[in-house]
């Protein structure tokens, strides 16, 4: 990983994000910003559109009306700078089964045009763990292994977004407890940092602001630290508060 | 120079998994096959039935099995949401088609050849005559089907009934290339004049590259959601 980035700049803007699946919204009027350095939290319940916000941040989603600027270009007009700058996890892995780990970190990283691709493989494969495993089959992994190896493919371009949905699924507790880690780092290196969990707990030990998503719209957008728990419909101990 | 590297990337990754797997072009190999050998009892007749129907046969066969092998070449991509995946990374969708219709195209030449070679055998017809023109038929033939099958091939991946969609889709625009390749086949089996053969590959041509061109313009929007 590369030393601090520029900070403190508008990264991601939305503007009035509003998708629809034929009569139903999936996300209504969502206006957000993210800026160098920071981390953000996605929370909501199942079905609030987390997973849809992230996908048109990506732009593998097209909005039904509103924009997605990544450092001031719409993406849907001028998308090539923002996809070789985001990272992106899925609840899929992208990644091709006949193939090993390796193999398609190759396939990824060429079309994504890295020079000194196999360091960079090494070092993406060293992040989680997975160089020992670099030779098999992503369809002989476990789930949480090929998670890993989805993780791997993710950081592979050093992209400067990272943008994680449910990133923990099916890691074991090093695992998590590594991600945690490099996850922690982002900010400081002046990267940004979107990610959705269910476990709240863990996403606020991780972000130090929430967005707070319910029924596709934006509920809270905010430090974590005077979030309106109660009205979200979050709840916490005595100890997890005083924790932040 | 890029752009080449990037669509030699994405053929040569079906290539691999093609080689690990064998599935598809030993499932085209066989349907096709099958088709050419079961219509070989059909018309056990004088040779000029055999010269008369053999084109239909053929490009009958050509077709069914390129759409055995459309679907085998998305199921892979569908998995994982592998497709996804690319149109995440920085590159020109018409690149992605690019790569992959030209590993369709590849498929469907290798089981072409085997069809062509067994019907020779079944049918007692020898094609070496006329192999220029055959082998110009059937490029540009493939090509054109090859193109239609791609892009319809990546939008019946996201539909639920995709092996029946990709056929529905596909075949009432692929019927013009079809129609046109079965009639400059049988010409050219025929041994027409030189002015004739030459005016049947330029149609073929003609129309492969018509709908070639407009698949690799419009496939960014069917990665679209």
């Amino acid at each position: 990983m590369p030393l601090a980035k520029q900070t403190s700049n508008l990264m991601l803007e939305t503007r009035s994000l509003t998708k629809f699946f034929g009569d139903l919204a999936a996300l209504k009027e969502v206006s957000l910003s993210l800026r160098r350095g920071e981390s953000a939290f996605l929370y909501g319940p199942n079905g609030a559109g987390k997973t849809t916000l992230l996908r048109m941040l990506t732009s593998l989603a097209r909005p039904s009306s509103g924009q997605v600027l990544f450092d001031g270009r719409d993406i849907e007009r001028d998308g090539t700078q923002a996809k070789a700058s985001i990272g992106f996890v899925s609840h899929t892995t992208f990644l091709y089964g006949e193939l090993t780990v390796r193999e398609n970190l190759q396939f990824f990283g060429k079309l994504f045009g890295l020079n000194s691709l196999e360091r960079k493989i090494d070092a993406a494969l060293d992040l989680f763990n997975m160089r020992e495993r670099s030779a098999v089959y992503v369809r002989d992994l476990s789930r949480g292994l090929q998670q890993r190896a989805a993780l791997a493919r993710a950081f592979l371009h050093d992209p400067d977004f990272v943008l994680l949905d449910e990133p923990f699924t099916g890691l074991d507790s090093q695992s998590v407890k590594n991600l945690e880690t490099l996850l922690r780092q982002l900010p400081e290196q002046g990267r940004a940092l979107l990610f959705s969990t269910h476990d709240f707990e863990q996403g606020a030990a991780l972000a130090e602001r929430l967005i707070a998503l319910k029924a596709g719209r934006v509920r809270y957008d905010g430090p974590l630290a005077i979030a309106p728990f109660k009205s979200l419909g979050i709840v916490r101990t005595a100890e997890q508060e005083a924790d932040g | 120079m890029v752009s080449l590297k990037i669509v030699w990337n994405i053929f040569s990754k079906d290539l691999r998994i093609e080689w690990r797997n064998r599935e598809t072009l030993a499932s085209m190999c066989v349907f096709g096959l099958l088709i050419v050998f079961l219509f070989n009892f059909a018309f056990e007749g004088a040779r000029e039935e055999t010269l008369r129907l053999l084109p239909s046969v053929l490009w009958v066969a050509i077709a069914f099995a390129g759409v055995l092998g459309f679907n085998r070449s998305f199921a892979s991509e569908r998995d994982n949401a592998c497709l996804e995946g690319m149109t995440l990374a920085p590159v020109d969708p018409s690149l992605i088609f690019l790569g992959k219709m030209l590993a369709n195209l590849v498929f469907l030449g290798v089981a072409e050849v085997v069809m062509v070679f067994a019907a020779a055998l079944w049918y007692n017809i020898s094609f070496l005559p006329a192999l220029g023109q055959l082998v110009l038929i059937a490029f540009f033939g493939t090509l054109g089907y090859a193109a239609l099958g791609t892009i319809f091939g990546a939008i019946a991946a996201n539909t639920r009934m995709r092996e029946v969609m990709l056929t529905v889709l596909q075949f009432p625009i692929a019927f013009w290339i079809l129609m046109l390749s079965i009639d400059s086949t049988s010409g050219a089996l025929r041994g027409n004049p030189s002015g004739n053969w030459l005016g049947g590959v330029a149609r073929v041509a003609g129309i492969s590259l018509v709908f070639t061109i407009a698949s690799f313009l419009l496939f960014e929007y069917v990665l679209e959601e």
